[in-house]
């Protein structure tokens, strides 16, 4: 059992699911330093779960995968549950989800499998106030920075209820895709690939892959052929970059990305897309509509 | 200035005969890339254009004179700018860069204390030809500098080194390597700063922690800082 308190525990885990983990909005200004950003892989589903509960929008949560997450309250607990769609029950009771949900002291929380989609958020009223690391309480699994995921008898402190009034409905949020599909601005490698591999992957389906985790969502299609050989120099990524390793399989960076990388990146997925990629089943078919790189002014030299 | 690059690719290339007063702008062969909505890709000549850049651009961002940008991530031969919001007055900015080679030797100094025991010493010392305690003495003799960090957080690719005693990774990677190991693969040294897999050649180890998140800084090295490794004598590990 790992105790870990800033404040008073204010929950205890009693079933931790495939994979729960703490999350807010990452670390930022460490990239130089090799450090991820980590952070909700589904953003905007941390944020509608923490202004249902009243809390500042990037407070910590909890993230789960697929199979949900079950904690007893310690005391009195306001939560909310959104992003992947999941029954919710309080002591076997049924409870909404995407909107307030009292707890009581001794009272388990259930959020069970997500019907859709891959990632439940669970805010709770004061925040998961495990220590900040660099700034941010996020678990990054790349690097092992911030809290473990949870294990059964984990007990998280709560931190004090929020002055802000609760937003009583859910910002609505589009549904888990059938069928994903991102935006792809080209560059800065994409003279890499063969033009015609290019043009065939806005026409091309491919499937979310089973090896997807919080690092990139991974797909499995017709493989991007290249157009010249050789390595690249270790160069910085951004989150939503495609990078295209040597089995030609486009991997879309999510949130635990590595800072440096050594593949070519065909294109980067405006982040407006990539909430839908984190709710992303491993079979579901991904097409990429293909935008034209940014063009940069030019001017008096 | 010439747009140029690929198509679409929102590259734009300084010509290599380099228009306006020498010793203006960037150095010749320098592209600005556009990387999705929020980021630009600056690619630079050479690693020593890197850290005069990424040099320049902190202290630009130190002086309240660069626009927003979250992330300034130097790497072997390029400075992404990440969580751009205005990329076009950043582009403008660049092309005004006067990068101080000079300034890239300005960074704070670290002495790491090396025990030089390391499993692949004498192999690497093979590599060059000479007898392992002159294989210290080559290794310990530079004042490195981190080119740039990754792999691991606090992981700090060190430059400095002759380029004639370039050796390679191994064939096969160790699963673990030990926190603190000094090591070298290809132009770089590092110092793992924690136990990890690793493919690189063990010349040492040392017990300066080198990564710390209750400590601040969290890194000890980070891009810029110049690093000298002094051979001690260590215990028996």
């Amino acid at each position: 059992m790992t105790v870990r308190t800033e404040g008073p525990a204010g929950l205890v885990v009693v079933r931790p699911g495939p994979l729960t983990t703490v999350q807010d909005l990452g670390r930022r200004g460490v990239a130089h330093l090799g450090v991820p950003r980590a952070g909700a892989v589904d953003e905007p589903a941390l944020r509608a779960a923490n202004r249902l509960v009243g809390n500042d929008p990037g407070a910590a949560a909890l993230e789960t995968t697929l199979g949900g997450v079950a904690v007893r309250a310690l005391r009195p607990l306001l939560v909310a549950v959104a992003g992947a769609p999941a029954p919710v029950r309080v002591d076997g009771r049924p409870a909404p989800w995407g909107a307030q949900v009292a707890v009581p002291a001794g009272a388990v929380l259930d959020v069970g499998a997500a019907t859709a989609g891959v990632r439940a958020y669970l805010a709770v009223a004061g925040g998961i106030a495990v220590p900040p690391v660099l700034g941010s309480r996020s678990a990054d699994l790349l690097s092992g920075l911030g809290p473990a995921p949870l294990a059964v008898g984990d007990r998280l402190p709560v931190g004090p209820r929020p002055p802000h009034r609760p937003t009583p409905e859910l910002v609505p949020l589009p549904a888990p895709p059938t069928v994903l599909v991102l935006r792809l601005r080209l560059g800065p490698h994409a003279d890499w690939f063969a033009p015609d591999s290019v043009a065939r992957l806005a026409r091309d389906t491919y499937r979310a892959a089973p090896a997807s985790n919080r690092i990139a969502l991974r797909t499995d299609g017709p493989p991007l052929l290249r157009a010249r050989d050789g390595e690249l120099p270790s160069e910085g990524m951004v989150l939503g970059a495609v990078q295209v390793p040597p089995d030609g399989r486009p991997v879309v960076f999510l949130a635990d990305h590595p800072t440096t990388g050594g593949y070519p990146v065909v294109g980067v997925v405006p982040r407006a897309d990539l909430a839908a990629a984190a709710q992303t089943r491993p079979g579901t078919p991904v097409r990429f509509t293909v935008l034209p790189g940014t063009p940069l002014p030019a001017g008096p030299g | 200035m010439t747009t140029g690059g690929p198509a679409g690719d929102g590259a734009a290339r300084r010509g290599p005969a380099g228009e306006g007063p020498a010793g203006e702008g960037p150095a010749a062969g320098t592209v600005v890339r556009t990387v999705g909505e929020h980021a630009l890709l600056v690619e630079l000549p050479d690693p020593a254009g890197v850290t005069a850049l990424y040099g320049w651009l902190r202290a630009r961002q130190s002086a309240g004179e660069l626009p927003t940008v979250e992330e300034i991530v130097p790497a072997a031969r390029t400075v992404l700018l990440d969580g751009v919001t205005d990329a076009p007055a950043l582009a403008r900015l660049l092309r005004t860069a006067r990068p101080d080679p000079a300034a890239a030797t300005a960074g704070p100094l670290v002495e790491v204390p090396t025990v030089y025991d390391g499993a692949d010493l004498a192999e690497v010392a093979g590599l060059w030809g000479v007898p392992p305690e002159e294989a210290v003495r080559i290794h310990s003799a530079p004042e490195y500098v981190v080119a740039f960090c990754g792999f691991a957080p606090g992981f700090g690719y060190l430059t400095g080194l002759p380029a004639r005693y370039e050796v390679p990774r191994r064939a096969t990677p160790r699963s673990a390597v030990p926190a603190g190991s000094v090591a070298l693969a290809g132009p770089y040294t590092g110092v793992y700063p924690r136990s990890s897999p690793g493919g690189w050649q063990l010349l040492g180890r040392t017990a300066l922690p080198l990564w710390d998140t209750t400590r601040t800084p969290a890194a000890l090295l980070a891009p810029g800082t110049r690093i000298r490794f002094t051979p001690v004598r260590g215990a028996a590990s």
